[in-house]
Order: structure tokens, then C-alpha cells, then sequence
């Protein structure tokens, strides 16, 4: 069972959390190995490098070489914790993580740091709006953006000790914590952080759930109850979870640090059709644009992410409901 | 060639100006390419600033996008756009992003940001000229951490096999990339010779002497074959307690700490050459 911790802020940023369980694992298994690609330093790489002066290879600029590397690394018996920013993790390492990687089912674990919208300054060749799009149809891959530090520790383990590809988002702006650190996770498993009954809002990364939860109480101000879910990994995606809460609150709307299309918003929207229990559901995410250069709260404003526009668009789904019903 | 230091200097001035007050940029980067800059500004490439997209212009692509401040001030500096809009730098709906943009502003003929393509970029522009028979020139900066970009050589590869006398490359070789120093985590080794190797015509010369730069690219002018130019620079030039020292690649915040001397000193050195 997940135990659950209230507004406090993190002390430390995901990408530390990466790194700090890396460095435990690290000393309990030989075999893992940091692989970069000269933003090593982004994601604290060097205290890695400290600690394990041999196992913290930096290729240099070379992403397509870091994936493919990574998959040849695996196949001599290593578990090669590869990392660059999302937009390269997805987009320049795309056929490198499907065929040298996956399809050759080798264990490599892809960090993707600076997802969605957080790199903010850096503009819109460094918004990752839809690297989970790009990895999502890949078969049997395990796609994780961790809530919080919590959820971060437990993903880098799980990854750890499973053989097999994941793809994990590393958020590098300091979220809200969510979990207490002895919340027991499953794999798969959704996690429900807030009950409600007339509208489930599900949420993936730090970002935006926090957004779903200030939401979730500007409704609860007008009389609605919300119910949060964080989706905690997007494949495999919890089929359980989604239905329950489409049938028992009978409206859903979504939240993602990525593109409204191909990552937990058409995931969940899949889920519904498949299942037979498609209710009023609206997506909140990255619209069909490209990014921009801003701060990442100004972006929020300028892509409609705002925990206004969620508690808007969870009246709207509500009043589908309501129509539907008479 | 006073005019051209002048230049330099006003370059490494405006971006410094820019990127300490808005707080955040890549700072190093954009120091180690401004005598470079002002070369090609200021004396080597045909352009008109009050017609960007005019047909005869030469072409620059900075492959190193995030360098952009540094050719932001050239720009400006030049009339291409008014310079206080420089200080519009990563605002929101700012025509001046970090990375440069084709589409945002006036001057900027190619989208760069993804390191390794935009020189690929370049060589299509070199290459769609020339099957046109147009005289137009193609020019690409790129980092020396760039270069370890598999992409960058495709282009080393392709551009003497298609015979792209238009296309000159700068490396803007400054021994630092954003983890560190470029030879701990990487060498390009010999860089001149791997480029010799592949076909190109180059000249090694000293990134922040701009005689020997418009020097070098004369004698790419006159070769057959593709220029490519070794820059041996110092990243973050121009401020003397950010040259090749770790943590000099982007500055936040209080890392800016000191820039007001430096600016200082800049304004003075440009004072003392007028
Ligand atoms: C494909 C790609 N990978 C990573 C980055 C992130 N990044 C931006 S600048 C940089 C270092 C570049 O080093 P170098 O080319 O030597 O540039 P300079 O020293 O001139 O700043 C990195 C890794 C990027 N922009 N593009
Ligand atoms: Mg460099």
C-alpha cells in the first residue's frame, strides 16, 4: 500500500533522487554502469563518477552510439543505466532504442531527464512534448515519470532488478512530495491519492499532478468531488484502475507534461474504448503545437495546464455526464 | 582589422549585457565565437540587413545553436533588428530564443538547437545551391563537442564527395563541452588531419585573431574543395575568470557574480581602440 504525504515541498530535486539510489544500487550490484552523453553534469552525474570512477562512462555528444552502446554493454552481462535529455532520449536515439535495444531485447534502462515543458529556457527544440508517444508502441517497455522522490527510489530499483527495457522520466525542477518513503508499490499498479466520486482527474510526472491536486480542491470549494489518480507508470497502464474510476465516477480528464497526443491521455483513452465503458473524458497536456521559450510556469499559462484548466475542464466532462444521463 | 576587433569586442559586450541581466545563458560558448563572428559580419559574407531574405546573401548556420546570444548581438549590431531588443533574450514571445530560430528572427536562416544537424542543414543549403548554379556561399559553426556527433561526419563525408567548393565549416574548437574538458571525455584527436583525410581543404588558425581568421577564409574561398576551419579558442573569452575553467559552459543566476567588472573592462578596452 502506498502511504501518502501532504504539500510538503522536495528538498531535492528527481534527477538527485535518480542519482543518490543509483549510487546505493550501484554498491549493492557490480553490474550497473552510468552511460552519458555529455549532460551527465544535468543530471548529477559526477557523484556517480566520484564513487564509481570506472562504471560512469561519458561518451561525449553521440546519442545514437550512447543507446546502441548501452544494448552492446547489456549483452556482455551489464545493466547500463543510459542518460540524456528526453527530447534526445526519444527522438535521436528512436530506431537505436527499438532495435539495438528492444527488439534485441537487451537490459538497458533509458533516463530521459527534463521532460515535457521543464526545460523551459531552452525553448522548443528541448521540450520532450512526445517522447512517451515515440516509446509507448514499443513491446514490453515499462514507461515511468515518478510523482516524487519516493516514487523515483522504487522506480530505479525496480528497473534495476528487473531484466528488460525502461524508459524513466527524470523531472529536474523540484515537485511536491507524495509518498511516504515506505509506500510499497506495484508495477503496473495505479495509485488513487485522492478519493471523489463525480470525476477521476489521472495525472502522470511531478508537474502536473500537483496542478490535479490544487484542482481537485478548487472543485471540491464549488461541491464537486474529485478523485486523483497518479497513472504511476504509463505502460504498462493500470486497464483495473482506469475502468473502475470511469464507472464509478463516470467522467475522466487526464494531465500530462507531454502532447495531448500518444502519451497518457490517448493511453487512457484506448483503455476506455477497448473496455467498453467510454465516458465524458477531456485531455489536459501540451496542445498541437510546438514549445517556446519561457519560464516553465509561464508555459503552463500558455498551454492551458494550469489547475484552472483542469478544474474547468473536469466541470465540462462533469456536464457531458449530466446530459448523457437524462 | 581594428574594426573587426572593435566588432569582437562589442559582440562579447552585448552578449554578456544580455544574458547577465535576463540571468541565465550559455555563456562560454558565445564568447569563444565572436571573433569569428565579427569576421564574417564585418568583412566576409554578403548580406543586407534591411533585406534578410535578399537573394544574393551568403548563408551562416550556427550549428552550435545555443550560441545564439553571441550572433543575436552581431545582428544587431549590424541593424538586421534595433539592439535593445537584445534584451528580450528567453522572454516569453521573444523573436530571440536561446537556440536560433529561422522562423523567429530576421537574419536567422536555419533552426539549430539539436546539436549535429544543423551542419547537415548547412551542407543541403550548399548543395541546393549549387544544383541551382547560384554563387551564394554557405557558412557552419560547430562545436568541438559537437563534433563528436556521428552527424557531423556524414556531412566531413558527404560535402567533398558532391564537391561543395560553397561551404565553408568553422570549428569553434575550445576544448570544453557542457561535462567538462572535450579531451577527458572524448578527443577529437587530430582534428585538422581527420578533416584533411576526408577531402577538405583547412587551415589551423588562432580562434581570436581576426586577421588570421579572414585570412583563412580567403584561402577556403580560393580552394576547390570545402573549407574547414580549426578555431583554437578559449571558451568564455573575453571574461578573464570564466576562460577554460569547468562551469563556464551556461551561468544562472549567482554564477554571473563578477560580470559587471568584466563589462567594465570590455567597455574600456573598446574605449581605448576608438
Ligand atoms: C543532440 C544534442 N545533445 C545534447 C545537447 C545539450 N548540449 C547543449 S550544448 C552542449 C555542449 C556542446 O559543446 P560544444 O559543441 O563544444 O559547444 P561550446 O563549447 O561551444 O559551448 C550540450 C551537451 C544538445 N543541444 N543537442
Ligand atoms: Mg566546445
Amino acid at each position: 500500500m502506498v502511504k501518502l504525504v501532504k504539500g510538503i515541498i522536495e528538498d531535492i530535486e528527481l534527477t538527485r533522487a535518480y542519482n543518490q539510489q543509483l549510487i546505493a544500487l550501484a554498491r549493492e550490484n557490480p553490474k550497473i554502469v552510468d552511460v552519458e552523453a555529455d549532460v551527465g553534469n544535468c543530471i548529477f552525474g559526477p557523484e556517480f563518477q566520484k564513487v564509481f570512477p570506472d562504471r560512469y562512462i561519458n561518451l561525449g555528444l553521440c546519442e545514437q552510439s550512447l543507446s546502441s552502446v548501452s544494448a552492446g554493454m547489456s549483452a556482455v552481462g551489464l545493466i547500463p543505466f543510459c542518460h540524456t535529455f528526453a527530447v534526445f532520449a526519444s527522438r535521436r536515439m528512436c530506431d537505436q532504442n527499438y532495435i539495438s535495444v528492444a527488439y534485441a531485447k537487451n537490459n538497458v534502462k533509458i533516463i530521459a531527464s527534463a521532460p515535457g515543458i521543464s526545460s523551459g529556457e531552452n525553448g522548443g527544440t528541448h521540450h520532450a512534448c512526445e517522447d512517451i508517444a515515440l516509446v509507448r508502441p514499443i513491446p514490453n517497455i515499462v514507461i515511468m515519470d515518478p510523482a516524487d522522490s519516493t516514487a523515483m527510489r522504487w522506480a530505479v530499483r525496480k528497473a534495476a532488478e528487473t531484466f528488460g527495457v525502461f524508459y524513466i522520466r527524470a523531472e529536474r525542477l523540484k515537485g511536491y512530495r507524495v509518498y511516504e518513503e515506505d509506500s510499497e508499490f506495484e508495477l503496473g499498479k495505479a495509485n488513487v491519492i485522492r478519493n471523489g466520486k463525480d470525476v477521476t482527474l489521472i495525472a502522470e510526472g511531478s508537474l502536473i499532478l500537483n496542478n490535479c491536486l490544487k484542482a481537485a480542491e478548487i472543485l471540491e470549494k464549488k461541491g464537486i468531488s474529485a478523485r486523483v489518480v497518479d497513472i504511476f507508470t504509463i505502460k504498462p497502464i493500470d486497464v483495473d484502475t482506469i475502468v473502475r474510476c470511469a464507472r464509478e465516477t463516470g467522467a475522466i480528464v487526464t494531465a500530462e507534461n507531454h502532447s495531448i497526443t500518444g502519451g497518457l491521455g490517448s493511453a487512457v483513452a484506448e483503455v476506455l474504448c477497448d473496455n467498453n465503458c467510454v465516458v465524458p473524458m477531456k485531455r489536459i497536456g501540451i496542445p498541437n503545437r510546438f514549445g517556446e521559450v519561457a519560464q516553465p510556469d509561464e508555459l503552463l499559462e500558455v498551454m492551458h495546464m494550469t489547475e484552472k484548466d483542469i478544474a474547468e475542464a473536469a466541470e465540462t466532462v462533469i456536464a457531458e455526464k449530466k446530459r448523457n444521463e437524462k | 582589422m581594428d574594426e573587426l576587433k572593435r566588432f569582437a569586442l562589442e559582440i562579447r559586450i552585448e552578449t554578456l549585457n544580455m544574458l547577465s541581466r535576463h540571468g541565465f545563458g550559455h555563456v562560454g560558448g558565445s564568447l569563444s565565437i565572436a571573433d569569428a563572428l565579427a569576421v564574417l559580419y564585418g568583412k566576409q559574407m554578403r548580406y543586407d540587413p534591411k533585406n534578410p531574405k535578399w537573394e544574393g546573401r551568403d548563408y551562416l548556420v550556427l550549428s552550435k545553436g545555443h550560441c545564439g546570444p553571441a550572433l543575436y548581438s552581431a545582428l544587431a549590431i549590424k541593424g538586421f533588428f534595433p539592439r535593445e531588443e537584445l534584451l528580450t533574450i528567453n522572454k516569453l514571445g521573444t523573436r530571440l530564443p536561446s537556440h536560433t530560430d529561422k522562423n523567429l528572427t530576421p537574419g536567422i536562416d536555419m533552426t539549430t538547437g539539436s546539436l549535429g544537424q544543423g551542419v547537415s542543414c548547412a551542407l543541403g543549403m550548399a548543395l541546393g545551391l549549387k544544383v541551382q548554379g547560384k554563387p551564394n556561399l554557405v557558412y557552419a559553426i560547430i562545436g568541438d563537442g559537437e563534433a563528436q556527433e556521428g552527424q557531423v561526419w556524414e556531412t566531413m563525408l558527404i560535402a567533398p564527395n558532391k564537391g561543395l567548393d560553397n561551404f565553408i565549416v568553422l570549428l569553434d574548437n575550445n576544448r570544453q563541452q557542457l561535462d567538462g574538458f572535450t579531451n577527458d571525455i572524448s578527443s577529437l584527436g587530430d582534428v585538422c588531419k581527420k578533416a584533411e583525410a576526408f577531402g577538405w581543404f583547412v587551415v589551423d588558425v588562432d580562434g581570436h585573431d581576426v586577421a588570421a581568421i579572414d585570412q583563412a577564409i580567403e584561402e577556403c574561398k580560393r580552394s576547390d574543395k570545402p573549407g574547414f576551419i580549426n578555431l583554437n579558442t578559449i571558451k568564455g573569452k573575453g571574461w578573464p575568470a570564466k576562460e577554460a575553467v569547468l562551469g563556464n559552459h551556461a551561468l544562472r543566476g549567482a554564477a554571473f557574480e563578477g560580470v559587471d567588472e568584466a563589462l567594465a573592462d570590455l567597455r574600456r578596452q573598446l574605449e581605448e581602440m576608438q
